[in-house]
């Protein structure tokens, strides 16, 4: 083992790792800015609640891989085929939590909101979507975590960041770079995770108060 | 779109696709054999720890934090790593499948037991039973909804992910989708992302079958009437 390898390329290192966490960064945020329309919608309209489940479900058995190779002929072997099928896999995990928060806050604090005059959007904006934040930055969690690590599996399109530290060590027979990538994937996961923590516990300080 | 659509109905209609060594019918062989013997080894590597864990109420952090740990790793590293080490064999395939597999049952049987109603434990015990009675007859019929619920998650993500197995030239559904990729044939990856993903959903309906039959008939009733 040349484990020199890892020193002497430590400035190409930090760069992937930054473009891995970029990409992963994105997708995660797309997928909350369509998640959360979509369960807001799905939690409304107890019809679509079904369908978005159900498709959001089926696209997850999809394998990454053949996903993101479907989505070169829209998007060609570019960054943007990366983000876009690593959005759709976190869409699985963020419109059920959205749906699964919404649906967790107690309808008698709805009906007060409702008796103190809040309109339907305030109601969303101030009661609902502050309750349910929780169980959604649960969501946001595992589908961060989830992308970090399948970012590496765009590396069969060229956009693998990390990834491609995997597809580079099995070419040429060196386990070095596979094994620095599978280490670096795993402490951005686990920082990101903990970044996360630390948002929550900003965002939601009433969670707290009373312990 | 269309038109791929319809050169992937003409991919499945060609008849000489399904039989033969390298026909559909075999390649479902290969696809499940991965993935039922990688979910059938992590199911006996994860359940006792996570019985272990979830009866002893030791080790708790660990078995909360596993799942996520499971979710951080690059399967594909996984698999690359073990294959520079072992070389051309299907044991890359086996380990990071298992590897999958274990930390979500680990994480869902520890969930499972630790749901278990904390009067009802004490009532067992107060019956006379001891620790293994009230672990088998008591603790791990109560846990199984949650438990098999792992591993029908497991399954999914197992049967999704063993497409990689033909990327160290091994067979499965996988040789669709790499064989597509490099040969430019998206109706092939298509058809094998079809293959892959019904493959998927008709395990978990099976599963999810047994997880009905295996649910304990106090705890099915108890369900429907709180449902009501």
């Amino acid at each position: 083992m040349r484990w020199s390898w890892i020193s002497d390329h430590a400035g190409e290192l930090a760069m992937t790792t930054l473009e891995h966490s970029a990409i992963a960064a994105v997708a995660v945020l797309c997928g909350l800015v369509l998640a959360l329309p979509l369960g807001v919608l799905a939690v409304r309209f107890p019809l679509l609640k079904g369908a978005v489940l159900g498709i959001s479900g089926v696209l997850f058995t999809i394998p990454s891989l053949a996903l993101f190779i479907l989505l070169l002929p829209f998007t060609g072997l570019s960054y943007e085929t990366a983000v876009l099928g690593l959005t759709v896999y976190t869409l699985v995990v963020l419109v059920r939590n959205t749906v699964e928060g919404l649906a967790s806050v107690p309808p008698n604090v709805r009906e007060a909101a409702r008796a103190m005059g809040y309109g339907g959007t305030r109601t969303l904006l101030t009661v609902e979507l502050p309750l349910a934040l929780p169980v959604i930055m649960a969501g946001v969690r595992v589908a961060t975590v989830m992308t970090i690590s399948l970012v590496s599996v765009a590396g069969f399109i060229g956009h693998g960041a990390l990834g491609q530290l995997f597809i580079d060590g099995f070419q040429r027979d060196f386990a070095v770079p596979v094994i620095a990538g599978v280490v670096i994937t795993l402490m951005l996961a686990l920082v990101a995770d903990l970044l996360l923590v630390v948002t929550q516990h900003a965002l939601t300080p009433w969670t707290r108060r009373g312990r | 779109m269309g038109e791929l659509i319809a050169e992937v109905l003409r991919w499945f209609a060609d008849g000489t696709r399904w039989s033969g060594p390298e026909g559909v019918v075999q390649r479902l062989f290969e696809h499940l054999q991965y993935s039922l013997l990688s979910t059938v080894v992590a199911v006996l590597i994860a359940l006792p720890i996570g019985l272990l864990i979830g009866h002893t109420g030791k080790g708790a952090f660990f078995a909360i934090n596993l799942a996520s740990f499971g979710r951080a790793l690059p399967t594909v590293g996984v698999v690359i790593l073990v294959f520079l080490v072992s070389g051309l064999n299907l044991w890359p395939v086996y380990v990071a499948l298992v590897v999958l597999a274990i930390p979500v049952i680990v994480t869902n049987t520890y969930a499972g037991m630790a749901a278990v109603d904390h009067d009802v434990r004490d009532a067992a015990r107060g019956t006379g039973l001891n620790g293994w009675q009230v672990l088998f007859q008591i603790e791990l019929p109560l846990a199984v909804p949650l438990i098999m619920n792992g591993v029908r998650l497991a399954v999914v993500q197992v049967v999704a992910t063993a497409t990689i197995a033909a990327y160290i030239s091994f067979g499965g559904f996988g040789r669709y989708v790499f064989d597509g990729f490099a040969q430019n044939d998206l109706a092939q990856v298509f058809g094998g992302a079809v293959l892959i993903a019904v493959l998927a959903i008709a395990l978990d309906l099976a599963l999810s079958g047994l997880q009905r039959a295996l649910t304990p008939r106090g705890l099915a009733l108890q369900r429907r009437r709180s449902n009501r």
